[in-house]
């Protein structure tokens, strides 16, 4: 309840003459700057507001025109100048070169890994884990098309089965089953055959009457003893590292309808510089060979 | 809300904000004067000279003795270095001071306000030079209220240079607690410095000027928030400035024989700083800094009286000469008998004991932590994407990033050897070997390297599971130096 402005009697102050349940406000004034200081952060937000995308409505762009992502552009020019000569050094060198420097070694790696997330990880996983149905992982110690920095690097370059460039990567399995060449029984005894080479067949007798079968069938590709060839991007067979699963009715599928990854040719999508930079990182995470 | 009472009509209406009053301080001399004096000298000569101090640190780090240094992300203070992760040192140190102000002013009052607060010590110097420049504080009303003519100008363009001058030291100085300061100093005068720097430096000169040449006391009384809640700390054993009413009260000529020994001069008003009335009794205003009471004294000494009118004293004893001294009349015996009362502060009290005790558990923990801190620490990263990767021959690897920082000068060669099941095979990538075959990393002085382990377990270990292992350095002499435990993981069936 307002009450009228008076003195108070023991402290000779004004009251504001606001009054509750009997207790009266003092008046104690502040400064009138402090008023001003107040109005004048009203005054810039109000400026802010008209000048810069203050306004939660899409397209609301303020009289400046600017905006976070209209920056950008520049701010990633300028951050692209600013790492060019190290890209340069890069484009310039050899994985080889490029391992044997630590600094560009570093900067090769840390650069790999944000190229990496950036292109490979959708299907070769975050840490290049891979995943079963034709993912290879880039973390182990198997590689399809070989670990050396050259051998990687083709394979960035010119990818697989991707029909961009001359030099890709992989040949196409025939699908056996589908196309008449083996039928179910075939099938099922050659499986049990690739699946003695890496001692996990349970049916001794199937594997025997499949070793003739893969001999003429599948020999030729995967080696005789399962070595897989690299040439053609035959995976190895006779190892514990298995590309669509190695349970009896994948290895069967295999047979039956055939495999076949596929992955884009990088060169002239990336960077020189980035695709060695690719090559140095992946070559890392499995220890390369 | 509905009804506007009516007003009485002979009461003003009442403003919720006041138009600013300057304040003219006077000088004073006087023993506290003299002591604030030589505060002033000491901190500004600090803050000024502090950055230039030469520390030798190697050949990798800047030999700075106290430097913030933000691209690096150390702090250095004479023979301490700080990383980032170590950063609750200064946290520390900050609550030390913290709880040692409470106790300074649990004792003594506003001592940081009234001597050391750079609010305080910057105004008192900001003051000093508009003295100089345009005189004593009854020159500066006449000058102020007179015409803007050639005197004023002058005074005010000279007054206002000198302040600049003074704020860009200030300003200047801050930015070489954070830069290298003779080639930043160097690179300021020759305009070569960054845009930060210099805007920084534009912003502290700014600030200085605002707060130490305008603000002044608005800044102890609105904006600083200590003021409000250091009555907590005080009690009726403090040592405050007080005006001694029961000795001065009743107000009168020098001459009158019934009058108090306050004269009514107004010197203790006039020398104030923040503007306030002493006699008044405790104020949220008053930041402690005893001027008033070298006004006095000077006044009471021309009048051959005893001095100590307005002094520090502890409530305590003001309220117990009160008491002793009621009803009586002015004159020697009431203030003999008021004085002859007061009894020595009282210094160890509970409030005290517990300031004490915290400070002291405070500081030996901090020192407990500064003799325990690792100078080389080894952190293992192990990779989650894949958790571990199964390999072509049946065996089980994971990897793992080592990041090993050493604090100290000088580079370090130190063998890595993993403690756990019999079997593990360890490869450090890029990392060479020693005569035993294992894996050497060489640290970077002052800095942290970073390498990519690999370990296997071959496929006859059958590793189930998670296995605890541990990776431990040795230097030259087979000492372990620093240890990370971690663990192996592996399929689960
Ligand atoms: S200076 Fe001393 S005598 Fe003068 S008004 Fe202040 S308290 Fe009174
Ligand atoms: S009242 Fe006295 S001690 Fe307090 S601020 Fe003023 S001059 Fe300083």
């Amino acid at each position: 309840m307002p009450t009228k402005i008076e003195k108070d009697s023991i402290t000779g102050q004004m009251t504001t003459g606001h009054e509750w349940d009997g207790i009266k406000e003092l008046n104690t004034p502040m400064p009138r700057w402090w008023l001003y200081t107040f109005y004048a952060c009203i005054g810039f937000a109000l400026v802010w507001v008209v000048l810069y995308p203050a306004l939660p409505i899409t397209g609301a762009t303020g009289l400046l025109g600017w905006t976070a992502r209209g920056a950008l552009p520049a701010q990633q020019a300028a951050e692209r100048a600013r790492i060019e000569p190290m890209l340069a050094r890069l484009r310039a060198a050899t994985p080889e070169q490029i391992a044997a420097d630590p600094e560009l070694r570093g900067f090769a790696l840390a650069g790999g890994r944000v190229a990496f997330a950036n292109n490979c990880a959708g299907c070769h996983g975050a840490g290049g884990q891979g995943a079963v149905g034709g993912f290879p992982s880039l973390a182990d110690d198997d590689w399809i098309y070989g670990g050396s920095f050259e051998a990687i690097q083709h394979t960035i370059r010119h990818g697989v089965r991707a029909n961009e460039s001359d030099e890709q990567r992989g040949i196409a399995m025939p699908a056996f089953q589908a196309t008449g060449m083996l039928n179910a029984t075939q099938v099922s005894d050659t499986a049990e055959f690739v699946l003695s080479l890496s001692g996990r067949s349970t049916d001794a007798a199937a594997a025997t009457r499949g070793e003739a079968l893969y001999a003429e069938n599948c020999a030729s590709c995967h080696a005789e003893r399962g070595e897989g060839n690299r040439e053609l991007g035959a995976p190895r067979l006779n190892d514990r590292i298995w590309l669509y699963g190695g349970d009896k009715a994948a290895v069967m599928r295999s047979i039956a309808y055939s495999r076949a990854g596929v992955m884009p040719s990088w060169q002239g999508r990336l960077d020189p510089a980035m695709i060695n930079m690719l090559t140095i990182y992946v070559h890392a995470l499995g220890g390369g060979e | 809300m509905s009804v506007i009472p009516p007003r009485a009509p002979d009461v003003e209406e009442a403003s919720l904000y006041a138009s600013h009053q300057k304040v003219y301080p006077r000088a004073v001399q006087g023993v506290v004067r003299r002591v604030k004096w030589a505060a002033l000298i000491l901190l500004l000569g600090l803050y000024y000279l502090v950055p230039w101090l030469r520390w030798d640190r190697g050949p990798n780090a800047p030999d700075q003795a106290v430097l913030v240094d933000m691209g690096h992300a150390r702090l250095f203070f004479f023979w301490f270095e700080l990383w980032p992760q170590e950063i609750y040192f200064l946290t520390g140190v900050l609550v030390l001071c913290a709880i040692g102000l409470f106790a300074v002013t649990s004792l003594f009052g506003r001592v940081w306000c009234g001597f050391t607060c750079p609010q305080t010590v910057w105004t008192d110097l900001f003051m000093w030079v508009e003295r100089r420049i345009e005189g004593d504080r009854n020159a500066r009303i006449k000058l102020d209220h007179g015409p803007r003519d050639r005197a004023w100008w002058r005074a005010k363009v000279i007054k206002h240079g000198a302040w600049l001058a003074i704020a860009m030291a200030t300003g200047g100085a801050w930015i070489m607690y954070f830069n290298d300061t003779p080639s930043t100093s160097w690179a300021m005068l020759t305009g070569q410095a960054s845009l930060t720097v210099y805007g920084f430096f534009a912003l502290f000169t700014a600030t200085t000027y605002v707060l130490a040449g305008a603000a002044r006391e608005q800044v102890c009384t609105y904006m600083c928030p200590w003021p409000r809640f250091q009555g907590a700390m005080l009690d009726e054993n403090s040592l405050v400035v007080t005006y001694r009413d029961w000795r001065g009260e009743p107000r009168g000529k020098p001459t009158d024989p019934d009058a108090g020994d306050c004269v009514d001069c107004k010197a203790c008003v006039h020398v104030c700083p923040t503007g306030i009335d002493i006699r008044d009794g405790q104020q949220l205003e008053c930041i402690g800094c005893g001027l008033c009471v070298d006004a006095c004294d000077d006044v009471m000494k021309r009048l051959n009286r005893p001095t100590g009118l307005v002094a520090f004293e502890t409530l305590k004893n003001l309220a117990a000469s009160e008491a002793a001294t009621k009803g009586m009349a002015p004159g020697p015996a009431r203030l003999e008998r008021g004085m002859s009362v007061r009894v020595a502060q009282k210094i160890i009290r509970p409030r005290m004991l517990v300031y004490v005790g915290v400070l002291g558990a405070a500081i030996l923990l901090m020192m407990g932590a500064w003799l325990m801190r690792q100078t080389l620490t080894l952190t293992v990263l192990r990779d989650r994407a894949p958790l571990y990767v199964q390999l072509a021959d049946g065996g089980v690897r994971n990897a793992y990033t080592l990041k090993l920082a050493n604090k100290l000068r000088g580079e370090l060669a130190l063998s890595l050897v993993l403690e756990g099941p019999q079997g593990l095979r360890l490869l450090v990538q890029d990392a060479g070997l020693d005569a035993q075959g294992r894996p050497v990393l060489t640290t970077r002085e002052d800095g942290i390297t970073q390498w990519r382990a690999l370990i296997t377990a071959p496929e006859g270990l059958r590793l189930r599971g998670s296995t605890a292992i541990t990776f431990r350095l040795l230097d030259a002499q087979g000492t372990s130096v620093a240890r990370q435990s971690s663990v192996f993981l592996g399929p689960e069936r």
